[in-house]
């Protein structure tokens, strides 16, 4: 056990320490969620007076949800694209022959992608609230929301992980990116779920990240909703997706001999 | 033919040759930069289609007014495409090799632009193609098809210049990657999902205004769902026309002072 946090702690301090004293890697994680929230509450705001839209808290906060899980999902992404980089430049090879408890390096990765969040997901809230975002929640929904993101994080990053050690190359990043991006932006992203019309409300209905974001909306709102099924959607998707990242790893052992 | 005897049409046409076929060789360069805006532009037309019920919005579908962003993303993958390969050039010393011919520095230019020249007219045709495919009617008819094909191929032709422009300067692919955000920055702080007078935000509204993108997406846009707009083609046109002479001419003196480095 000694050893499986001894490697836990080393690749998440190495992770994270990365993310920090790369401006190449921190300023892009950054920006890029700021810049989804500028773009979608200060360009999109008009779609408020969409008859029928009915978010309370006003379409700030409402994107604000979004941008929040965005920046959650993209945390794992980019803890996926360092693994990738792991792999092309060696390291990750010599990181595979020296640690004495593989399954360390996963959490170790996956504890790095939580940290990397706590930057970009503090300064997404931090902008949100300048720019005047209306909280209505209690403490409680706040916290909940805040947990909503945290396995939202880890569900990305154990599939960016699992992704990056099957693949092992950079080249891998768009194959890493894409169904995230596509599976949040196939959610309500502009409007609320009963505003959406045609191919896309369809799909929206069955999409997992969708119970996500309604849940983060009501809570955010201070009027939760269908909490439980949220939170056992994405319990049961990090199960998946650590049984993945667990055969990510094994392919990766077997192909480094 | 040595190269000191070959014109320079000549040299542009060697150049090009390379370049077109090293974009198609990499095929991972050509099917992103192609599907990435078809899938946004197939999710977005339908999950904004509320928009269209905002009061004042034009009178079309929303996929019919959002059918100019994928026009606008491709120019931006076009513009690194073409700044990466020239980057490569550039960091494995063939850029080196050819400085020392007596090849003409306007004539690598042009002829390193020729793939991303190619793939600019491939994707217009293809977001073209799809966006008739999916329902959305051209209002200005089949000659205004053909100018809008030119007008995205002009915006990606000068965005592309924007590569080279970066690919000079630094001479590496990463610094090339790492602008494309900024990229990306201009073409969601402009017009691109709501008219500007349904832009309610007074601070994006004036970003909106100031910035060059919004008339091009506007110059292309037009086409689509207004007809034949005299203003809004003559800005889309102009500003296309501006970015591709500031950015070649940019890049043309970046290139004289690199060749002369070499």
């Amino acid at each position: 056990m000694r050893r499986f946090a001894f490697v836990v702690r080393g690749v998440a301090w190495r992770s994270i320490h990365n993310t920090i004293v790369s401006p190449s890697i921190i300023i892009p994680s950054i920006v890029f969620p700021l810049f989804f929230f500028a773009a979608f509450a200060g360009g999109l705001s008009k779609i408020a007076q969409v008859p029928n839209f009915d978010y309370k808290p006003g379409y700030t906060a409402f994107q604000f949800t979004f941008v929040f899980l965005q920046s959650a999902a993209f945390g794992g992404v980019f803890t996926g694209f360092a693994v990738a980089r792991d792999f092309d430049s060696g390291f990750a090879r010599r990181l595979l022959l020296s640690a004495p408890a593989r399954g360390g390096i996963i959490v170790g990765y996956v504890i790095g992608a939580l940290l990397r969040w706590g930057i970009t997901g503090s300064v997404v809230t931090v902008v949100a609230l300048a720019s005047g975002m209306n909280v209505p929640a209690g403490p409680g929904d706040l916290f909940a929301l805040l947990a909503l993101g945290v396995l939202f994080n880890l569900v990305a990053a154990l599939w960016a992980v699992g992704l990056a050690m099957f693949l092992r190359t950079e080249q891998a990043g768009a194959v890493i990116q894409m169904p995230v991006f596509v599976v949040l932006f196939l959610a309500p992203v502009y409007v609320p779920l009963h505003l959406l019309t045609g191919w896309v409300h369809s799909v929206a209905r069955l999409n997992p990240a969708t119970f996500a974001l309604e849940a983060a909306r009501g809570l955010l709102a201070g009027t939760p909703t269908d909490i439980a099924l949220a939170f056992g959607l994405l319990g049961g998707s990090i199960v998946l997706w650590a049984a993945f990242a667990r055969r990510g790893l094994r392919s990766a052992e077997r192909a480094a001999g | 033919m040595g190269a000191e005897h070959a014109s320079v049409l000549e040299q542009i046409g060697a150049i090009a040759r390379r370049s077109i076929v090293r974009t198609f060789r990499q095929r991972g360069l050509l099917v992103f930069p192609l599907l990435f805006p078809l899938i946004l532009f197939a999710i977005n037309g339908s999950a904004l289609s509320a928009a269209t019920r905002i009061p004042g919005f034009p009178p079309v579908s929303y996929r019919a007014f959002a059918l100019a962003v994928p026009f606008m993303q491709g120019a931006l993958f076009v513009a690194v495409t073409a700044g990466v390969d020239l980057a490569r050039d550039i960091e494995t010393g063939f850029f080196n090799r050819l400085a020392l011919t007596p090849l003409r520095g306007g004539a690598l230019l042009l002829g390193q632009l020729g793939g991303a020249f190619v793939v600019a007219c491939v994707q217009a045709v293809v977001y073209l193609v799809v966006g008739v495919a999916s329902g959305v009617g051209i209002a200005s008819g089949a000659g205004g098809a053909l100018v809008l094909l030119a007008l995205s191929t002009l915006i990606a032709f000068g965005f592309a210049g924007l590569g080279t422009l970066v690919a000079l300067r630094f001479g590496n692919g990463e610094a090339v990657q790492a602008v494309f955000p900024l990229f990306f920055v201009s073409l969601f702080l402009s017009s691109m999902a709501l008219p500007r007078n349904l832009i309610k935000t007074p601070w994006f509204h004036d970003v909106a205004t100031y910035n060059p993108v919004s008339y091009l997406i506007e110059g292309v846009r037009s086409l689509i769902i207004t007809g034949w707009d005299g203003q809004a083609l003559a800005l889309g046109f102009g500003f296309a026309a501006a970015l591709a002479i500031i950015s070649l001419g940019a890049s043309s003196l970046a290139m004289r002072s690199r060749m002369a480095r070499t």
